[in-house]
């Protein structure tokens, strides 16, 4: 009988009733009095030279409070990136200042070099107009294409950095003679060219930020949308605008989703932070959706080529990558990292290959900044691995099932240390596989192919083995790797005097459900009911620090802070325990939310105990503080390492092109389970995103940096006729070796394992329907594609 | 974006230069066009209300004409900017050369959006810019050469060409 209660049960996510019952309170619900109302004037072409600013026309406009613009700001620190990547001939990155408001010239369509501050929304809006009409930008020849942008040295995005690229860096650059002698000296080599299309992150709930200034003290507040609020805190702060830390609460409330693009800080929270301390009045902004399309970090936008050695049977032998990514206009936080040591160091997956080899290139565009983006660098080597070894397969004739099996770090192998620096701790990637090929019925499939023919639609079927380095932490391994912060988490466990509990976590949930999670963890340790646990996030007043959420990080990093808190909690326990009971310490046992007196019936309640620590009567005062209160900190001492198998099947219309997912299977390995509701929700959503990067998602600029796909009109997302109901397995569980609820992470892992498998299902659908031509399609693979492809 | 087309004007080539180069047959020929001033040699100022897709916006702007070179052809060009809906530019390389009795006009026009024009409407941008040109060169045949079923005004001598009312207003 399954479980309903604590660690391992299905709880129903206690968030979901304020959110389905439109009674959560996000930013933009939020009015405060006196507020005021600021709007942002962006650039409408991609890159040009500010020659003038004329803000007396719109300042003199009815409502108007104050005009600010990039000179406004020229002297304030710059937003930084958080880590420091260097180039393989050892120079630092290229690292442009990234003003609040632009200065100078313009970057990208949506860069904002103005901001006014009105009485309502409306006046705002209508000197906004004005102020653009009565700036002067010189238009200047956008650089869009990355390797015309590299090639052409006299157009810059950045005046000061000639050839537009951030760094050239590789990985592991020692290695690199030796990849290349062992890739000359294959048997057979396999070469693919693809694109991993840039995508604008969409979270249903735009970004907003509202500022408030309280003169009587000097206090500043952020109210925002962030996944990480001492992050942002740390940033606009200490960064930028040089406000002492403690002078600052950042509070994000209830987030409507973030997935990578609310990790940043941007511009218009300084903006409001000033314009707040200016008129002494709160300053809100919520962002429209247009705004959001130009102006929220996007996602992914690779150009790569994989090259794939082995023996004619499929062992591999080297792999070696050249990327080209694209970062955009400025360095948003994350945007160093995610096409490096998020990529990069996933270049081996799950198998034992011996000579891997990445080069990468980030190169700066007059486009909005790239970063992080649910999974980012890890989708983009899970699809060039699983393209590359499906193309492999396809021009050695071998069964693709075959060669992962075949190539797979065997369980016996474990710890093991890939040739791109990283240690896997544990997996067992035979078991994902074979789990894979069960609930997907693989020996059936034949069957399915032929009912399908009789419709007239060809059907295939793809496979992905993922593996991705999650719980993003290590601050030893971080630092030596260019992080500029520690990636430690924490949490403070504080036990009321009548026995409930209220828990500060450094994670942030927007959408993950650690309300829910969070308070099972604590009442399973702490033997009470889940309702007497209560979750706090989001408040820098509140929390001890965190570092926020992300990279599937929460559980494994936060979630054992709070394990640590509570440990500390249960210590104390006992010796409050040991006096009121008069025995040793070291003969306390707790278990089901009982102290007792080993082999004696003699026993006090958790409550008992709190209520003693509040109220101490009877108390060890000499040697013990009151109080029940506790908080850890905690920095693992790896990455983790989910991992698993992912099997899709496809109906391709050959008529039209169109593709539908008929069928999607996951087998993952997420070490244990805390929630498997939760889990499959996240797997649900992860595999949605994949789907519809696979299949639809695609940012488009044109050669002038306009961007193309700016609302959803020509933005397509995935919708739920594209998704086919999941079918998704965690039974293979290899508890991860370094954290004590061995956990591994399970946010990320749909968006990294679907794209290949639904682009290889393609593929094979269209070779056993003779189209044998076709090697390979971008993504979104969309029906024009398709059909070109078919046709082509 | 970029597209090619041409038309047969039934009038003297001379005559169509002359057109051109008139800012009222400017005004009534560009789609939208609610004011025009200036002259050729200095370009115009215009006002032009368009809808694009979803996005509705006056666009006030220059248009210049260069690479003239009389009888052959010029380069009519086009930037406005329409507030908070962005801005469009685009530019005509015109040329003329006589074909029989009348004159064949060619036409390659290039035409850029940007701002909220681009990310709502690109879709339609091109179909958009091709009904554009080709309204231009429509209401411009029309202007030299009047309708198709305009009746000839004179009696007893046919016409070899249609009068227009540009070519009414000038007499030739």
């Amino acid at each position: 009988m399954p479980k309903d209660h604590g660690i391992g049960a299905s709880s129903k996510r206690r968030e979901d009733i304020r959110f389905l019952t439109g009674r959560g309170v996000y930013t933009d619900d939020m009015n405060l009095h006196g507020q005021t109302y600021a709007v942002f004037v962006r650039s409408q072409v991609a890159h040009g030279r500010i020659k003038s600013i004329n803000t007396s026309n719109a300042a003199s406009m009815p409502g108007v409070l104050a005009v600010f613009t990039g000179e406004d700001f020229k002297d304030v620190g710059g937003n930084p990136a958080g880590w420091l990547i260097n180039s393989r001939d050892g120079t630092p990155m290229r690292e442009p200042k990234r003003p609040v408001l632009a200065h100078g010239k313009v970057r990208h369509v949506g860069d904002a070099y103005a901001a006014v501050v009105a009485e309502s929304y409306a006046e705002a809006k209508d000197a906004a107009e004005q102020l653009a009409a009565d700036s002067d930008i010189e238009e200047l020849p956008a650089i869009i294409d990355m390797a015309a942008a590299v090639a052409n040295a006299s157009n810059r995005v950045h005046d000061e950095i000639p050839d537009n690229l951030c760094y050239d860096w590789g990985w592991i650059e020692d290695n690199r003679a030796a990849v290349d002698a062992a890739i000359k000296a294959a048997p057979h080599v396999t070469v693919l060219e693809l694109v991993n299309n840039r995508l604008v992150p969409n979270a249903m709930e735009p970004r907003a930020s509202i500022g408030e200034y309280f003169p009587g003290t000097g206090d500043y507040k952020l109210t925002t949308t962030s996944q990480n609020p001492h992050l942002t805190r740390l940033l606009v702060a200490a960064f930028v605008l040089g406000i002492p830390e403690n002078k600052l609460t950042v509070v994000a409330p209830d987030v409507g989703g973030g997935f990578g693009s609310k990790i940043y800080h941007y511009g218009e929270e300084a903006v409001v932070l000033a314009a707040a301390k200016k008129l002494a009045r709160p300053v809100r902004w919520t962002a429209e959706r247009s705004e959001s399309f130009l102006s929220d970090a996007h996602g992914r936008d690779h150009v790569t080529k994989i090259e794939l050695a082995c023996e004619k049977d499929g062992t591999f032998i080297a792999f070696r990558t050249e990327t080209m990514a694209n970062v955009g206009a400025y360095l948003s936080n994350f945007a160093t990292v995610t096409p490096t040591f998020l990529h990069g160091t996933l270049m081996a997956g799950p198998y034992k290959v011996p000579n891997v080899y990445v080069n990468v290139k980030t190169v700066f565009t007059n486009t909005a900044p790239v970063d992080a983006y649910r999974g980012a660098g890890r989708p983009e080597a899970t699809y060039s691995l699983e393209r590359v070894i499906d193309k492999m397969c396809r021009e050695l004739g071998l069964d693709p099932f075959e060669v992962r099996r075949k190539n797979f770090i065997t369980t016996d192998m474990f710890p093991y240390t890939t040739p791109v620096g990283l240690a896997y701790d544990t997996g067992n990637y035979h078991a994902t596989l074979d789990k894979a090929i069960e609930i997907g019925n693989v020996a059936g499939f034949e069957a399915r192919r032929a009912a399908s023919a009789k419709r007239g639609k060809l059907r295939g079927m793809g496979l992905s083995t993922w593996i991705e380095a999650c719980g993003i932490a290590p601050s030893h391994l971080v630092g030596v790797l260019g992080a500029r912060v520690g990636l430690y988490d924490a949490a403070t466990v504080r036990v009321n005097a009548t026995g409930n509990i209220s828990v500060m976590t450094g994670a942030h949930s927007h959408g993950q459900g650690h309300e829910t999670v969070f308070a099972q963890i604590v009442a399973e340790k702490l033997g009470v009911p889940e309702a007497s646990v209560e979750i706090v996030h989001g408040d820098t007043s509140k929390i001890p620090f965190g570092m926020g959420s992300y990279g599937s990080r929460s559980l494994a990093v936060c979630g054992v802070a709070v394990t640590k808190a509570i440990d500390k909690i249960v210590a104390k326990g006992k010796k409050i325990a040991a006096h009121m009971l008069e025995a040793a310490e070291e003969d306390i046992t707790f278990e089901n939310g009982s102290f007792s007196v080993a082999g004696t019936d003699k026993a006090k309640t958790f409550g008992e105990i709190a209520f003693s620590a509040y109220v101490p009567h009877n108390y060890p005062l000499e040697t013990l503080e009151p109080g029940l209160e506790e908080t850890a900190f905690y920095d693992p001492a790896n990455f983790t390492y989910p991992a698993g198998a992912y099997i899709c099947e496809v109906e391709v219309d050959a008529e039209t092109g169109k593709v539908d997912v008929v069928a999607f299977h996951c087998a993952d390995d997420f070490g244990n389970i805390m929630n498997p509701m939760v889990v499959e929700g996240q797997v649900h959503g992860g595999v949605g995103q994949g789907i519809g990067q696979a299949l639809c998602e695609n940012t488009t600029y044109d050669d002038t940096g306009q961007l193309l796909t700016g609302s959803y009109m020509d933005y397509a997302m995935p919708r739920a006729g594209d998704v086919p109901f999941y079918n998704v397995d965690y039974s293979c569980q290899t508890p991860c070796t370094h954290n004590p609820l061995g956990v591994k992470g399970c946010g990320e892992a749909g968006a990294i394992g679907s794209p290949p498998a639904v682009v290889n299902a393609v593929i094979d659908a269209l070779h056993r329907g003779g189209h044998t031509h076709v090697k390979h399609i971008d993504m979104p693979v969309s029906p024009s594609r398709v059909w070109q492809a078919i046709h082509g | 974006m970029q597209l090619t087309d041409e038309r047969l004007i039934r009038a003297h080539t001379d005559t169509v230069w002359r057109a051109i180069l008139d800012p009222a047959v400017l005004k009534a020929c560009i789609p939208g066009c609610e004011s025009l001033t200036g002259s050729p040699e200095t370009g115009y100022e215009a006002v032009v209300l368009q809808k694009i897709g979803p996005v509705s916006a006056r666009f006030t702007g220059v248009v210049s004409l260069s690479d003239l070179r009389p009888g052959e052809g010029l380069t009519l060009s086009g930037e406005g900017k329409g507030g908070a809906a962005g801005f469009a530019k685009g530019s005509a390389q015109v040329g003329f050369a006589p074909e029989g009795d009348g004159t064949r006009l060619t036409y390659t026009v290039d035409a850029n959006v940007g701002g909220k024009i681009a990310q709502l409407g690109s879709r339609l941008i091109d179909s958009f810019a091709k009904k554009l040109a080709d309204q231009f060169f429509e209401r411009f045949q029309m202007a030299v050469e009047g309708p198709e079923e305009e009746p000839a005004e004179a009696e007893g001598e046919a016409p070899t060409e249609k009068k227009g009312w540009f070519k009414r207003l000038v007499g030739g």
